[in-house]
């Protein structure tokens, strides 16, 4: 039982209260980028939680048995691009052979996400959070599921920014990183509460 | 011994991920259209983009899947066109060919500066300023944006503004969507009467800002005998569809501003200041 609500409590924290894009600041650059229509932010959204599980799943074993085993915790950073970069690949041949419609549907940001610190940042603080195997895909579960919320939260507000009738010096850009800031604010408020409610 | 350890290390994950990787995309090709393969190998390859799609690759897919035009490609012209209908084997449609074409003939001796501009050197840049420091704000500012986008090198600076080497010109438009002052127009490769000019402003205003200017003065749309020419907004508009390349109206015009020109095939070194004069 105790197992269970340390698990739900790492769920719902790396959902709201450490919120990878909002409180974290990592993978801005689909936030912004991917984030002007609904559908589209929900497939990067969907893509991005499915290979932190993926990469999460390959890393945690082989910094535990490889590199922990030899003492070559500094080679972490670097394995972890190639090990990402890899599955990403092979994740892309595999959906592109078995599920045509999903791929075209995922397009261009399958290929995006190799590149995504939200990724890179997710499996490494997993190592430095100290989680067991089973807490570390919990916890990049809840991360993925995050990135998606944030997504789109900010695809509906962006779709009402667009039409809204914005002073000229702040269209475009400008409006919505203000917007951004305000739910990453927003998010701010989630601190302590998960912990409190199971506590 | 750490740094072997290390070497190995990193040395057998990469070799694991990369022949992973060929396993994968062994076991789990795709098997492409074959025609693909044969319509991207007739395709330029240099990816200009005029034909709407994201590069050769991206067109000669959507030619693969049917249903596309086969005449989309301007590099290519309509030897590629034909090429693709042989082999999708349908009926050949026509291309028609187009140059670009600067509509500005304010060189250094007919216009000037009426500022000194010191900033970075782009004509997009120079733009966002007041519109550049030309006397006349409509004409071709001469720092050269369509000239380094232009992937076939038909375009050079002289004399402040940018003539186009219509031998070289492929039609891809880039330099069309580049121009911040959209003074570049397609041409179709017969034309040989053309306005050079884009200044709107009233004869008198258009005549200060730049000698070779079109002022308005209609001489030209009452010589046309096939009347082609209308001046709109005080300023000579042909319409090649009734323009029957006379050249009535460029001896006629009292600035200079219609020209003839021959379209397509001018000499390599021809001498492109010879237009203005």
């Amino acid at each position: 039982m105790e197992e269970l609500r340390l698990l739900i409590v790492i769920l719902l924290s790396a959902v709201f209260v450490d919120n990878y894009v909002l409180c974290r600041f990592l993978g801005i650059c689909p936030f912004l980028g991917v984030s002007k229509k609904l559908n589209q932010s929900v497939g990067m959204g969907v893509a991005v939680t499915l290979v932190m599980l993926i990469a999460t799943a390959v890393t945690w074993p082989i910094q535990c048995y490889v590199l922990d085993t030899l003492g070559l915790g500094y080679l972490q950073n670097i394995l972890f691009i190639l090990i990402i970069a890899t599955l990403v690949q092979m994740l892309e041949m595999l959906l592109k052979k078995l599920s045509p419609s999903l791929y075209k549907g995922l397009g261009v940001y399958l290929p995006l996400i190799t590149t995504n610190c939200a990724v890179l940042g997710v499996t490494i603080n997993n190592i430095i959070d100290g989680y067991s195997f089973v807490e570390s895909m919990v916890s990049s579960l809840g991360c993925g599921l995050g990135f998606l919320l944030a997504m789109v939260l900010f695809s509906g507000i962006r779709s009402r920014i667009n039409e809204a009738n914005i002073p000229t010096p702040f269209r475009g850009l400008a409006v919505t990183l203000i917007a951004a800031s305000f739910i990453s604010l927003a998010f701010m408020g989630f601190g302590g509460i998960i912990e409190n409610i199971f506590a | 011994m750490d740094i072997l350890t290390a070497f190995i290390v990193i040395l057998s994950i990469s070799l694991l991920a990369g022949i992973l990787l060929l396993v994968f995309s062994r076991l789990f090709s795709v098997a492409k259209n074959p025609l693909e393969k044969d319509i991207r190998e007739c395709l330029p390859g240099i990816n200009c983009g005029a034909c709407g799609y994201k590069g050769c690759d991206d067109y000669a897919a959507a030619l693969a899947e049917g249903g596309v035009k086969t005449n989309l490609c301007v590099p290519g012209a309509q030897k590629t066109s034909d090429t693709i209908s042989n082999i999708l084997g349908i009926e050949k449609e026509e291309v028609e060919d187009v140059v670009a074409f600067v509509a500005c003939n304010g060189h250094c001796d007919a216009t000037c500066h009426v500022a000194k501009y010191e900033g970075i050197n782009t004509c997009l840049a120079a733009s966002m300023l007041y519109g550049g420091t030309n006397a006349c704000h409509f004409g071709c500012l001469g720092y050269g944006d369509c000239a380094n986008v232009c992937p076939s090198d038909a375009i050079c600076l002289d004399d402040g503004i940018a003539h186009i080497d219509t031998s070289k010109c492929l039609g891809c438009r880039l330099c069309e969507k580049t121009c911040p002052k959209q003074i570049i127009t397609m041409l179709l490769q017969n034309t040989s009467t053309v306005v050079m000019c884009s200044n709107n402003q009233k004869g008198a205003e258009a005549k200060k800002a730049c000698k070779n200017a079109c002022i308005g003065c209609k001489k030209c749309e009452k010589t046309c005998p096939h009347g082609a020419i209308e001046v709109k907004d005080n300023l000579a508009v042909i319409d090649y569809g009734k323009c029957q390349n006379c050249g009535l109206c460029v001896s006629e015009c009292p600035t200079g501003c219609l020209k003839s020109v021959f379209f397509p095939d001018l000499p390599a070194d021809y001498d492109f200041a010879s237009l203005s004069e």
